[in-house]
């Protein structure tokens, strides 16, 4: 036996049950559960920075630039898994150059592109336009040359000049809301559109992804921001904390909502389906499912946002309970990712068997790619924050 | 006035119970069956519109297809790769269903049900469904996976990227990323050979004629008259893919 063929005689002998032979190849591993996990990151925590600028919610605005540079540092990463796992890296600029249009996947790269260059690049350069002519005049070295390039050569600071800076910002943001909401409504699409595959051929894909989403980017925005502001020795905001975090348990309450309402309906109509997917949910995704993506993911952080909507107990506390919610969701929401791609591909389109799920440590495929792009991401966000400090901001503007 | 009303609700009465009735006599005339499939496409009958029969009677389960096909398409040998499988169904008394197919049938089958269990039994062999709405076609981002215009699903290897979105797609498990190539490949119902004018290497080895290859657009063909004698189904009609292959004689347990 070839070394290469290994693994695959090890997943043959945990077959359960009847899959076609073809099957034993699980196709989508760990790396296309992290693709639509960090698209949604860069999403939702768009759509929070959307809150302070487009709907005016003003106790947002500590966070408001954390968050246009943390969904700008997770966009930079958020197609590597998808262009590392292929099977031919180098050729997957044909997707921009001869891109099949009944193909759901093709057309993701121009949403994607439209995006990063149109939304959030515009915006945050009109954001920061004038800083950075200021950071431009008052920096020497590298930082100083970075910023002059960043100019881009406009160095009007005249007030009518930045009124116009702040106009297009709003426009851009006004633009960016439905934007965002394509970008992953559209990455639910892609698997809500395999009618191939009965466990993600739903309707409500899209919209679960999108909201589901909103709930991890902002989980993220609450993360970051707590850790930014302790590695400042900064005094945390806490009306900005305390409206992040209603924010979240709201939409929270939607994604279960909706996620509970993709169930029932399953549940109800049992279709052909039914039997494989009930097994499916009660074996091998038992753990994730159960466990990691509705109790830990989604209950307990449900129940606690919940109480401290009622309740308020002192700061200490609240920051302990926000802290950790952050993490259970962002945790939840990954293993939510982990169900749909992973589970999508554990029953056999014969619905007769099961197949099994290895995760590798190394290869294409692999845990270790898979921890370098999601450190990646925060790397890019400390040089961001190096480049474009939010709160170097803040001081001038208030000044 | 009155009169008028009345007569112009009669009209419109006997207007739509004409329609309706033209309709079902529509569906009268052609009945739903599995030909309809394929009488969609193509646009010109008289070039071929290649199709594909099974008879599941006649399958003997000797695994000599999907041997054939491997070699004369050099599929990799190792049993994750298939162009072409054969499936063992048993069907028993107590109403399970036990689905086989080792190494892809090539070696034969061994009957593990005892004879007394056994409600019913038989072969399924699979391929390409050669779909004319095919969901892989759909799917691929480059357009590397496209239909012939004599209605065969191919991949252009040197243009495919890799993504395997096709791989999730198609319903009936007939794609595979191949260990060497890194690109998908399936069944080209032997393409190489048909344009030659030859017949299919699973057709050709099939000791009891279950197989049998032919064009749609040719009414005194083989294909078409397989379809005309026998009630054919094809595979998840519910996916509406479009399949031209028909199987004769499938049962409802069969995915």
């Amino acid at each position: 036996m070839e070394p290469q063929y290994q693994h695959l005689y090890e997943m043959l002998s945990q077959v359960r049950g009847f899959i076609y032979p073809n099957e034993v190849d699980l196709q989508w591993g760990l790396l296309i559960v992290l693709y639509p996990y960090i698209t949604g990151l860069v999403a939702g925590a768009f759509i929070l920075a959307s809150l302070e600028r487009v709907f005016n919610v003003k106790v947002l605005k500590p966070t408001y630039q954390l968050a246009l540079l943390t969904a700008l540092a997770f966009l930079l990463v958020a197609t590597m898994p998808l262009v590392s796992h292929l099977g031919h890296p180098f050729r997957a600029y044909e997707i921009l150059m001869t891109p099949h249009s009944t193909s759901a996947m093709a057309i993701f790269g121009f949403v994607y592109l439209w995006y990063l260059m149109v939304v959030l690049l515009l915006e945050i350069w009109l954001d920061y336009r004038r800083d950075i002519v200021i950071w431009s005049q008052q920096t020497t070295g590298f930082k100083g040359r970075l910023y002059k390039i960043l100019t881009l050569g406009v160095k009007d600071l005249s007030p009518r000049t930045v009124r116009w800076d702040d106009k297009i910002g709003y426009f851009i943001t006004v633009v960016g809301i439905p934007s965002a909401f394509l970008l992953h409504g559209y990455v639910g699409f892609i698997f809500g559109s395999v009618k191939a595959n009965p466990w993600w051929s739903t309707v409500l894909m899209p919209v679960i992804f999108l909201f589901s989403a909103m709930v991890s980017g902002i989980a993220l925005v609450l993360f970051i921001y707590m850790v930014v502001t302790w590695f400042r020795r900064q005094k945390i905001d806490m009306a900005a904390l305390d409206s992040i975090a209603k924010f979240l348990f709201y939409i929270l309450i939607l994604d279960f909502t909706l996620e509970g309402l993709d169930q029932i309906h399953r549940i109800y109509e049992a279709e052909e389906s039914f039997e494989i997917l009930s097994l499916l949910v009660h074996g091998p995704l038992f753990l994730t499912l159960f466990i990691f993506q509705i109790l830990l993911g989604t209950l307990i952080p449900l129940i606690s946002l919940g109480i401290l909507q009622l309740y308020k107990p002192k700061e200490l506390t609240r920051r302990i309970i926000y802290f950790s919610c952050s993490l259970l969701v962002l945790f939840g929401i990954f293993f939510m990712r982990w169900n749909v791609v992973i589970g999508g591909q554990l029953f056999s389109k014969s619905f007769y068997g099961f197949t099994d799920y290895k995760l590798r440590l190394a290869g294409s495929e692999g845990l270790l790619w898979a921890l370098v792009w999601v450190i990646l991401p925060f790397l890019i966000l400390g040089f961001l924050l190096w480049l474009l400090p939010p709160w170097k901001k803040l001081e001038e503007s208030t000044s | 006035m009155a009169t008028k009303g009345i007569e112009e609700s009669r009209r419109n009465f006997i207007r739509k119970a004409a329609a309706a009735g033209g309709l079902l006599a529509t569906g009268l005339l052609n009945p739903f069956n599995a030909i309809l499939y394929a009488v969609e496409k193509p646009t010109d009958p008289t070039k071929h519109w290649w199709g594909f029969g099974i008879d599941i009677e006649k399958c003997i389960g000797c695994g000599r297809c999907a041997n054939a096909c491997k070699e004369e398409n050099n599929v990799p040998r190792e049993p994750f790769y298939f162009r072409n499988w054969v499936e063992q169904y048993t069907i028993k008394n107590d109403g399970s269903v036990k689905v086989e197919s080792p190494n892809g049938g090539i070696d034969g089958f061994v009957q593990t049900v005892p004879k007394e269990d056994i409600f019913k039994a038989f072969f399924v062999p699979k391929m390409c469904n050669h779909c004319y709405k095919s969901p892989c076609v759909q799917a691929c981002p480059v357009g590397a996976t496209y239909e012939t215009p004599d209605g065969v699903v191919l991949v252009d290897e040197t243009y495919c990227i890799g993504c395997r979105y096709c791989v999730q797609a198609c319903p009936y498990g007939c794609r595979y990323i191949h260990p060497e190539k890194n690109t998908v490949d399936k069944c080209t119902l032997c393409y190489h050979r048909i344009s030659k004018g030859k017949t299919t290497a699973c057709v050709e080895v099939c000791p009891t004629q279950a197989r049998i290859f032919g064009d749609l657009n040719d009414k005194n063909g083989e294909l078409v008259k397989f379809l005309k004698e026998h009630t054919c189904l094809v595979l998840k009609p519910h996916l509406n893919t479009g399949s031209k292959l028909y199987y004769n004689g499938l049962n409802g347990e069969v995915r």
